[in-house]
């Protein structure tokens, strides 16, 4: 008798595949899923347990289901997928410098002059200046430093 | 980037000026606003000249090792101080626009219009 494709392991490997990418372009949108990605640690759990059912069924009963090896290895591959999914996101997103030189609460901040999207030139102090008085009054400015490289 | 253009209207009404800094060139940063249809302002500290001066640069933290600057946030008020700081532990959390917000008003920051 020919034996069965063992879909649980294979439908497991899917989903642990799209955890594992689609956090960067997906869920790291949403601050609710981004900040914690919990969205995609679920979506690892789900798979990695539909390969093991797979896995399973492949041992108990080897005379129905395929899949000894090879879901074997889809099994290593997909804990081998979230430990390399929690290594970039728990250890080597938190690799920032401590900054303990930026000015703080109180200091006054360092101003700077620098190009905006079209080139002119941004001067921090001018654009609070605006700000004395009049309907173009600026209470203040939000600076968000951000990584780049889009 | 995406959440603070979605709560710009509650920035402006406070008179609070969005700037954003990072390493990119002003043409990264034009055609990124145009994709994204970000309005606020978009610097580019090519020289991690600001970066420096905040102390925030990331030496080999981009891709293939750029020294870029990493993620923080700084309010400052209309003396140039600066008011509150966000220095996050990781490149996942930011801060979120509800929470500055709440900053800005808890600091009386942006009197209510009339005063």
């Amino acid at each position: 008798m020919k034996r069965r494709l063992n879909l649980s392991v294979w439908l497991g490997f899917l989903v642990v595949l799209a955890a594992a990418f689609t956090y960067v372009p997906v869920f790291s949108r949403f601050p609710a899923t981004r900040d914690f990605p919990w969205a995609n640690l679920l979506m690892f759990g789900a798979g990695l347990a539909l390969i093991a059912l797979g896995l399973r069924r492949a041992f108990r009963e080897p005379e129905l289901y395929r899949g000894k090896v090879a879901g074997s290895i889809v099994m290593g591959l997909g804990v081998a997928l979230l430990a390399f999914f929690c290594f970039g996101l728990f250890y080597l997103g938190r690799q920032l410098p401590a900054s303990s030189g930026a000015p703080r609460v109180g200091q006054k901040a360092p101003d700077f002059t620098l190009p905006d999207k079209d080139g002119s030139p941004v001067t921090l102090s001018k654009l609070l200046d605006v700000g004395a008085s009049g309907a173009d009054r600026v209470n203040g400015v939000l600076l968000v430093f951000y990584r780049g490289f889009w | 980037m995406r959440s603070l253009q979605d709560s710009l209207g509650q920035f402006d009404s406070r008179r609070v000026r969005l700037v954003a800094i990072s390493v990119d060139p002003p043409e990264i940063n034009l055609e990124h606003c145009r994709k994204q249809g970000y309005t606020y302002t978009f610097l580019s500290d090519t020289k991690s000249e600001a970066i420096r001066a905040y102390d925030l640069a990331h030496a080999g933290g981009g891709p293939g090792g750029a020294d870029i600057g990493r993620p923080a946030e700084f309010l400052i008020d209309s003396t140039g101080t600066v008011r509150w700081v966000n220095l996050t532990d990781s490149i996942l959390v930011r801060a979120r626009p509800e929470q500055i917000l709440e900053e800005v008003d808890g600091l009386g920051l942006a009197p209510a219009r009339g005063e």
